[in-house]
């Protein structure tokens, strides 16, 4: 039985190993359209992780053509200027709006003259003053559109309620993901007695970054959640309901830690008063870097499926695309998970009550 | 870090600001405060309800306990009025008895002294009787006879008194 089944598989390898070889013979000519498509997925990888004026489901390089639509531009600058994005032509055209020239370079709406001239420095960033940039861009759309879907799932949820005490409808399956969050998050972390206050919140995060976070695996290209600027200010909004539900306690804490010899707790103070910035900065980085992470890696693979340009290559990397895929499948949660563990915690720590003072 | 910064958006951070705000503040009104007191109040009718059951179970037991307490009681009872009946029952038989053979001896008694009394008072009729019958006869002995009459006086009382009825 084993021996039949090493058989089997030696076959399998040198058949797979000749069909790679001649592969690869083929292709040895074509090094440069290799280069080429190196570069041309490095590109879309980085296009695709950037946040963009338009919405592209696809994009074919050779014919210029592309499949998708424009969004709003809105932007400030001494003014308000509104205009479609399709006028870019994609970052080929400059735009003239209210006597004002502007170029998209990258991504980024750049003010420049009338014939679009952008100053490059030596890390390749144009000097050009940015317009405040207010664009409902593919990620400010796809926020509005997780919003309406998140208010039409749970307010459907909400409304089965009313009916009696069991959930109809789509809102079922939510049911127990908010039970697990009120019983295994909020209340072991930030207590019976104060948890409700933090509930929404909790939730609204939870759920937020999870869709976010599963409509980046999705074709339609968005990166909602691996965006920076996102993760800023979800990590932002912890850090000032942290802050401001701090009780006497909590600061106690940080300035002047209870329990220990006077030397140290001036030595504890700006380690403590740091720890306050570095906990909303690490949950920031972390679902960003996560993120970002996966989908560079998800689309390299999947890029890399261009380069081999072969049955075996290609399936292999199809194969491991697909392990990858339902890897960051359980990503996508376990980032919600932690972010909304984690701001629980700190609601924790802010509002913990001691009744042992003394014993630290 | 320079990438980082690079890649921050001002304009991203107003929206997702002000959207996730909003959001916030529409699924905290219109979904999450509903969810959230339904679940309680479900829970706490689900807590309720099994109270109750325990509670009523409990009262069950207790029911049930009495019940058979009230019935073990009647049956006790039962048994003693039973018990009672039978004594009283043997009793009055036991009496009736004692008063049926009194009264039949007094019955005996009484229709004994009365034949007694009877006999007497026809013993006595029969002598009465039987001197007068005697003292006829002598008188017609005497009518015929007048002759000798001491002589037959003395036969007549040696008659009589040989004529005493045993």
């Amino acid at each position: 039985m084993q021996s039949k089944f090493l058989i089997k598989f030696l076959t399998i390898f040198i058949f797979l190993f000749t069909v790679s070889s001649f592969a690869q013979h083929e292709k040895v000519e074509g090094e440069g359209e290799k280069a080429e498509a190196k570069a041309g997925i490095k590109e879309a990888v980085y296009h695709h992780i950037q946040d963009s004026h338009e919405f592209i489901f696809f994009h074919n390089s050779e014919t210029g053509k592309y499949y998708g639509f424009s969004l709003p531009v809105i932007l400030w600058d001494n003014g308000l200027h509104i205009f479609s994005a399709s006028k870019f032509h994609h970052g080929e055209k400059i735009v003239e709006s209210n006597g004002n020239y502007y170029k998209l370079y990258h991504n980024k709406i750049y003010k420049t003259n009338a014939s679009g001239d952008l100053k490059l420095n030596e890390h390749g960033h144009p000097e050009n003053e940015k317009p405040l940039d207010f664009s409902i861009t593919k990620n400010v759309f796809m926020i509005i559109v997780i919003g309406i879907l998140m208010l039409l799932l749970f307010g459907g949820l909400a409304k089965s309620f009313e009916k009696g005490y069991i959930a109809t409808g789509v809102g079922r399956f939510f049911e127990p993901i908010i039970l697990f969050i009120r019983d295994e998050i909020a209340i072991p972390n930030i207590g019976e007695k104060h948890y409700k206050k933090y509930m929404p919140f909790l939730l609204t995060v939870f759920f937020f970054i999870w869709f976010s976070n599963l409509f980046g695996l999705t074709p339609l290209s968005v990166n909602i959640t691996g965006n920076i600027t996102i993760t800023l200010a979800l990590a932002l909004i912890t850090f000032i309901i942290t802050q401001f539900s701090g009780n006497k306690n909590y600061w106690k804490h940080i300035f002047w830690m209870p329990g220990v010899p006077w030397p140290m707790k001036i030595v504890l103070a700006p380690i403590e008063l740091i720890g306050v910035f570095i906990k909303p900065f690490a949950l920031m980085i972390r679902l960003y870097a996560n993120i970002m992470a996966g989908h560079v890696v998800l689309m390299s693979i999947i890029g890399l499926i261009f380069i081999f340009k072969n049955w075996v290559g290609g399936s292999l990397t199809f194969l491991l695309a697909f392990v990858l895929s339902i890897l960051e499948l359980l990503v996508a949660l376990l980032q919600a998970y932690i972010f909304t563990m984690l701001s629980a915690l700190y609601f924790g720590f802010a509002v913990e009550e001691h009744e042992h003072e003394e014993a630290h | 870090m320079d990438k980082l910064i690079n890649d921050f958006s001002f304009g991203l951070f107003f929206w997702q600001i002000l959207l996730f705000i909003l959001l916030l503040w529409l699924l905290t009104k219109y979904a999450w405060k509903p969810i959230l007191d339904a679940v309680n109040s479900r829970e706490e009718g689900i807590k309720e309800a099994l109270e109750q059951a325990e509670k009523a179970r409990e009262e069950m037991a207790e029911l049930k306990a009495s019940n058979e307490k009230i019935l073990k009681e009647a049956r006790a009872e039962r048994e003693a009025m039973l018990k009672e009946a039978r004594i009283i029952k043997d009793k009055l038989i036991a009496e009736a008895k004692d008063e049926a053979k009194i009264q039949a001896n007094n019955m005996i008694e009484m229709a004994k002294n009365s034949i007694e009394l009877e006999k007497q008072s026809a013993i006595t009729d029969l002598k009465n009787h039987v001197a007068e019958l005697s003292v006829e006869i002598a008188e017609k002995v005497i009518k015929k006879e007048l002759s000798a009459k001491d002589q037959q006086l003395n036969l007549i009382k040696k008659m009589l008194d040989e004529a005493t009825l045993k």
